[in-house]
């Protein structure tokens, strides 16, 4: 009874022919938008600006950040920790989605999954910048080399080199394999003989068969059940950069589930951020329908309310703890000189996101697509608090320090927005944005039940 | 017979046809075939004969390989090639050891779930005979295809054609190899 009066997840009246016309089309027959070349100019201006800051960071060093002792981590962690969680919504669509049989993951797990490539790129940036000296960014791996030496396994840091760049190989692989059928349709309808030499060649010679299918749908569903703990454990790891060190703030078990949650909240304001846009501008209303929006919504209203829950905890942690450091650390936060950012980190994910209560908030696309862009704010500030007011002020006063962003930093951060848009753009003009035999294997499914 | 010919393939409209068709193949006796449609129809795969698959097994070698190779690796390096006294704390610290363990585990099944599948689908294979059916570049689009080989053991082409009419395809065309 109830489920009649759901949104449906796809529009009624599609069939094979017009989901695969309309999905295809994107790319292939419409013509270059101003809009869309716009987008892209701006984007890529963005990355050129931080192309030309991180040319004046190899030139001068990490020193034209404000990063010094005692707050040697500054943006470029804070900003790590900020993208690689926001990719991690785009594995919680496309793999633990799948295993629990949601329906409505089809029509945006592709570009959720871009998302998450494109998302891993920019947080992967960040550490190998940080680390002075990017080009010897391969001592982190195990190769015989002529010193003699070893990765030290003892440290966190080294278990982020793994966990994010299987992390990223699983992504891609991932992504690649759900597309081949996908590519296979675009070599089969594109005009020019060009266009379809590429997607022929990106397609290997998928050609259908049944056998490929059983193959490729066990491997799936198999990427899909590896990718569920490796999500979890990436932010994990990630969190334990933090909670394996032993200063005030960070030393927590709480850590890993916290930044998990959080990680999942900052994905799912992207996928809104994205998706909201694009089934604007490519009339893609019928297949991104308002029940998506709205699912997203509640997952970022019950993941928030469990990062709102981390924050008590920590409260709760430094006063039961009685210990001196935690508790000033804590009063510190809130009352520190980074307190403004500490309220809003608490006004935006804890204060905005209690909207999503309502229902006729979590169905509106414009008010939403403004809550997801507070969120990501939030998270983002969240971040920032956690690696700077732990590090400025620890135990010892007489180390104590102020750290702030320099005009390099800002550029960074704002620049590696424009490289994940102008990825992002050009994926929406080359590549399905949408699964297309997902979606018809979904409109098949959908028709038959009607019947 | 004719050597270049590749098989007889039917082309349907709807998936039900072509899972009937595939049963019906299967019962008159055909064995080597193959079905094509825009995504998978489920029991197809299975009609025409094809009931296991081997996948899962590379995927669970992949995550063995990976697992006592990161091991092995750090409590090699660790333990035996590069020994370091921190204060006297363990040389074999397996739970140090347990994250790069998962994530190499994880790593490696995934590379062996992709090549496996690539290698026992025999892809990538640019060019196959299949793609000379004229309606073929459909099968990825909106039309569902059963292909009866000509090196099937009771394969008679005027036969094969002629079962396949019978079963209410939008056309049948013989496919050159």
């Amino acid at each position: 009874m109830n489920a009649q009066l759901e949104e449906p997840v796809v529009a009624p009246g599609y069939d094979n022919a017009s989901v695969t016309k309309k999905i295809t089309d994107v790319v292939l027959t419409r013509p270059v938008h101003r809009g869309w070349l716009a987008g892209l100019a701006v984007a890529f201006a963005l990355l050129m600006m931080m192309n030309f800051a991180i040319g004046w960071l190899l030139l001068k060093g990490v020193g034209i950040w404000g990063v010094n002792v005692p707050v040697a981590w500054g943006f470029a962690i804070t900003n790590f920790v900020w993208w690689i969680g926001i990719g991690h919504a785009g594995t919680f669509i496309s793999a633990i989605l799948l295993l629990l049989h949601q329906d409505w993951r089809t029509s945006i797990n592709r570009f959720a999954e871009a998302m998450t490539l494109f998302a891993v790129a920019c947080a992967g940036l960040f550490p190998l910048l940080h680390l002075g000296r990017p080009w010897v960014f391969y001592w982190l791996l195990p190769y015989p080399d002529t010193m003699g030496m070893w990765p030290q396994w003892r440290s966190a840091l080294v278990w982020d080199v793994f966990a994010v760049g299987t992390y990223l190989t699983v992504s891609i692989i991932f992504w690649y394999v759900g597309l081949l059928p996908d590519v296979a349709t675009m070599r089969d309808r594109a005009a020019s003989k060009r266009v379809q030499m590429i997607y022929g060649i990106l397609a290997l010679g998928w050609r259908g068969s049944a056998r490929h299918w059983k193959r490729f749908h066990i491997v799936y569903l198999l990427l899909a059940g590896l990718a569920t703990p490796l999500v979890l454990s990436v932010h994990s790891v990630v969190s334990m950069d933090f909670a394996i060190a032993i200063v005030p703030g960070w030393h927590s078990t709480i850590f890993p589930p916290y930044f998990v949650a959080g990680a999942i909240f900052s994905g799912f304001a992207m996928v809104l951020t994205l998706a909201i846009p694009i089934r604007k501008f490519y009339h893609l209303e019928d297949f991104i329908t308002i029940r998506h929006l709205e699912n997203c919504a509640k997952i970022m209203l019950a993941t928030g309310l469990m990062v709102a829950h981390g924050y008590i905890t920590e409260g709760f942690m430094a006063w039961y703890s009685d210990d001196k450091f935690e508790i000033y650390l804590t009063l510190n936060r809130m009352f520190g000189p980074y307190a403004p950012a500490y309220w809003l980190l608490i006004f935006c994910n804890v204060g905005v996101n209690q909207l999503l209560w309502f229902k006729k908030i979590r169905t509106n696309p414009a008010v939403l697509f403004v809550i997801a862009l507070f969120i990501q704010v939030g998270m983002w500030t969240e971040r920032y608090v956690i690696v700077i007011t732990s590090l400025h002020r620890d135990f010892l006063p007489s180390a104590w320090g102020i750290f702030h962003g320099t005009r390099w930093d800002w550029m960074t951060l704002i620049g590696s927005l424009g490289l994940f848009a102008s990825l992002f753009f050009l994926f929406l003009r080359l590549l399905p944005a949408i699964s297309i035999s997902e979606m018809r294997d979904l409109v098949h499914k959908k028709s038959e039940s009607a019947r | 017979m004719n050597e270049s010919l590749y098989g007889v393939m039917a082309e349907f409209a709807q998936p039900e046809q072509l899972l009937a068709a595939a049963r019906a193949a299967y019962q008159a006796g055909y064995r080597k075939m193959d079905a094509y449609s825009p995504y998978a129809v489920e029991g197809v795969a299975e009609a025409i004969g094809f009931t296991k698959t081997r996948v899962p097994l590379v995927v669970l070698l992949g995550g063995i390989v990976g697992a006592l190779t990161a091991y092995g690796m750090q409590w090699y390096s660790a333990a035996v090639s590069y020994p370091l006294n921190v204060g006297g704390r363990p040389l074999h610290s397996w739970p140090a050891f347990v994250p790069i363990t998962f994530e190499l585990t994880v790593l490696f099944a995934a590379i062996a779930g992709l090549i496996g599948m690539l290698a026992m689908n025999g892809l990538p294979k640019p060019y196959h005979p299949v793609f000379n059916a004229p309606e073929f570049k459909l099968a990825s689009q909106t039309r569902f295809f059963l292909c009866i080989e000509a090196d099937d053991h009771i394969f008679n082409t005027e036969e094969a054609a002629k079962f396949l009419h019978s079963l209410g395809p939008l056309s049948v065309v013989e496919v050159e190899k």
